[in-house]
């Protein structure tokens, strides 16, 4: 079944999730995740904290620690990266798949001066060294926008604010010209006039590269702005997706529309009342149908019966829900 | 760098003030030295006559401050054995401790790191317990218990080492390793803990995600940052360089620094026990200063200053 309803593929996938699990220590975080992303197109990823939007791309690229259990397939142009030798994961990380992450304080190394991490990255995928790769970097540095960027290159990631090191993730990520970047809260843990910029610079090298662009966030503003396709995830299950349009302007699940009701621009006295109750369900004890059923103002018996799969809504929106006419 | 260093040597002096102080209270308040040298029987006026030589006759802050003063002037007393001069005494045996102690701190290292090295990239696998396993025996074993089974199997049944002299390097064999185990297992737990910290860093997880291979992320990202806290454990070792064989040079019978304090210290021969004391104080002050300047280099986060770029 081609996921998020592509149905004539007209382009072929950059990349290709299908039936995506993993289990810590037996208890499974996610539970069969299928995504699709094309070449140059901005994806965005939304759900409540612990539903697996991070998971999900550590899981791809082969980035979960050892207890982690990853089964199904993911497959970049031809090739299935679940259980590839490290040689190949070594060369789709960083060179055709690029990721940065929250808190970009902590994701560079603090003994490193930030201009060597990022000519690693040069040196990995583009075989720079020396001159030719300090030059690089700093061409980059200038390209996000980090004032001083001969300087800075000398600098320690102490030594700069949060935005420029998020600045810095950035140069590094396109030191290999990914195909893809996946910006998991890239702006969660900054300031918000720095918000706007980064998320600014994200658009811009994005169109820039003709990169495609996968975008987590539990911020929808920043998501429909941002993208023009949108997944939402409830508790390691993709559980709707489509155009952002479609999911902003006729959501069609429950919690879609629960989500977007607590959205701060749309509240409105009578909406709040809509905004989700309950609490997201223990992996280790989930409900037996809909995972959502205990916080659903429209759970029947019916939807304790077994996990609703994605149905079609309409051309390219889906939604996991027994309440959408088939 | 100026101040962070000025306050390191004026921490550093204090500490040794501190050391050389304690070292006369304690000695002075742990009897009477013309008592223990020339034994109660000795008439009263021979005794009188040691005090007077000796300044233990005057009250006790007068002693105190002559000492510091002869300290500072370089003049560390004479032995009341032998009257020799301490400083020579005690010199003149700090060979043979650091023909044990250094190989000792060398095997420490090289043993320990490397275990705590892989225990933490193989944790939880067999070679993480069986290192584990090996550091706690290592370090609860008392080392004279150690030495002596080491001598027991080694020297007395398979007679493949000798238990004692010093006429060959394969005396210092047994208690190099006597002396090292404990440290090598101190050193394993601790790096191996500290490696456990660094690769559950989110850099580790940016270095992957860059593409860098597994190895060169151990080796260029996380070694580096492990390296921080392990310094601390290894600039101890150093310290104890001169004073830290006491129990091993007696069980090997080793004309060591650490004998000759064993000695000195039941003998009441203060001289000898002040300049024993203030040496291990001078050693032990110096590796925690190496240790400080170690960290401005391993650290860049401890140097201060921002060192370039404007903000
Ligand atoms: N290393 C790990 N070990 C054990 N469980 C983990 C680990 N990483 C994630 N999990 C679990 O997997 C589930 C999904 O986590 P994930 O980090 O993908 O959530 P998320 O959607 O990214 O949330 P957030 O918005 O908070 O980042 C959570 O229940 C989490 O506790
Ligand atoms: S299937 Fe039932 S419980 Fe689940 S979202 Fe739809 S109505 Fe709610
Ligand atoms: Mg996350």
């Amino acid at each position: 079944m081609p996921a998020f309803g592509v149905q004539s593929s007209v382009m072929e996938n950059l990349i290709s999730i299908r039936g995506l699990t993993v289990a810590f220590d037996g208890v499974p975080a996610l539970r069969g995740i299928d995504l699709d992303v094309q070449p140059g197109e901005a994806v965005g990823l939304v759900g409540e904290s612990g539903c697996g939007k991070s998971v999900t791309w550590l899981a791809a690229l082969g980035l979960l620690p050892g207890h982690a259990a990853v089964g199904g397939s993911v497959r970049l142009g031809g090739q299935e990266l679940l259980g590839a030798p490290a040689q190949t994961l070594d060369k789709v990380r960083g060179g055709r798949v690029a990721m940065i992450f929250q808190d970009p304080a902590s994701a560079l190394n603090p003994v490193i001066r930030v201009g060597r991490q990022v000519e690693e990255a040069l040196r990995l995928h583009r075989g720079l060294t020396g001159a030719a790769a300090r030059a690089e970097a700093r061409r980059l540095f200038e390209q996000v926008g980090i004032p001083d960027p001969a300087g800075r290159l000398n600098s320690f990631a102490h030594e700069m604010s949060g935005g420029q090191n998020q600045r810095v993730m950035i140069a590094m990520a396109l030191a290999g010209r990914p195909d893809l970047l996946i910006a998991d809260e890239p702006t969660t843990a900054l300031d918000a006039t720095i918000q706007a910029q980064i998320l600014d610079l994200l658009r811009r090298v994005q169109q820039d590269h003709g990169m495609a662009l996968v975008l987590i966030s539990h911020d929808l503003g920043v998501v429909a702005d941002l993208c023009s396709k949108v997944g939402v995830m409830y508790a390691g299950r993709m559980i709707e997706d489509g155009s952002a349009d479609q999911i902003f302007q006729s959501p069609s699940h429950p919690y879609t529309r629960g989500l977007l009701a607590a959205l701060p621009e749309m509240i409105g006295p009578r909406r709040r009342l809509e905004a989700i109750q309950g609490a997201v369900p223990n992996p280790a004890d989930m409900p037996p149908g809909c995972a959502f059923a205990p916080r659903c103002t429209q759970a029947g018996s019916d939807c304790d019966a077994g996990t609703p799969n994605l149905r079609r809504v309409a051309g390219g929106h889906r939604a996991a829900c027994l309440r959408i006419a088939a | 760098m100026i101040g962070f260093l000025g306050l390191r040597l004026l921490r550093a002096a204090l500490t040794i003030v501190l050391v050389v102080s304690f070292a006369f209270i304690v000695l002075r308040l742990s009897g009477d030295p013309a008592m223990t040298i020339m034994s109660p029987e000795a008439p009263p006026e021979a005794i009188a006559a040691f005090r007077t030589a000796w300044g233990l006759d005057r009250p006790v802050w007068e002693q105190y401050f002559s000492y510091f003063g002869a300290i500072l002037q370089g003049e560390l007393g004479q032995s009341m054995r032998d009257g020799r001069p301490a400083m020579a005494v005690v010199l003149e045996r700090i060979p043979a401790t650091l023909m044990l102690t250094i190989p000792a701190l060398i095997v420490k290292v090289g043993i320990g790191v490397p275990a705590g090295v892989f225990a933490a990239l193989y944790r939880n696998s067999w070679i993480d317990r069986l290192v584990m396993a090996l550091a706690v025996a290592g370090f609860t074993v008392p080392s004279f218990v150690l030495g002596l089974i080491l001598v027991l199997i080694f020297a007395v049944s398979l007679g493949w080492l000798p238990s004692g002299g010093q006429d060959s390097w394969r005396n210092i064999i047994l208690p190099v390793i006597t002396m090292s185990l404990g440290g090598a297992g101190v050193l394993a737990r601790f790096t191996r803990s500290a490696m456990l910290e660094v690769l559950g860093q989110p850099y580790i997880r940016t270095a992957t995600a860059k593409g860098v291979p597994w190895a060169a992320v151990v080796r260029g990202h996380a070694l580096p940052n492990a390296a921080i806290p392990t310094v601390t454990i290894v600039g101890f070792m150093v310290g104890t360089l001169i004073a830290g064989a006491v129990v091993v040079e007696s069980v090997f019978s080793w004309p060591g620094v650490g004998r000759l304090l064993v000695v000195a210290v039941a003998n009441r021969d203060l001289a000898i026990v002040q300049c024993i004391l203030l040496l291990v104080a001078v050693t032990m002050v110096t590796a925690n200063f190496i240790v400080d300047l170690l960290y401005g280099v391993l650290d860049p986060r401890l140097r201060g200053t921002a060192s370039t770029g404007a903000h």
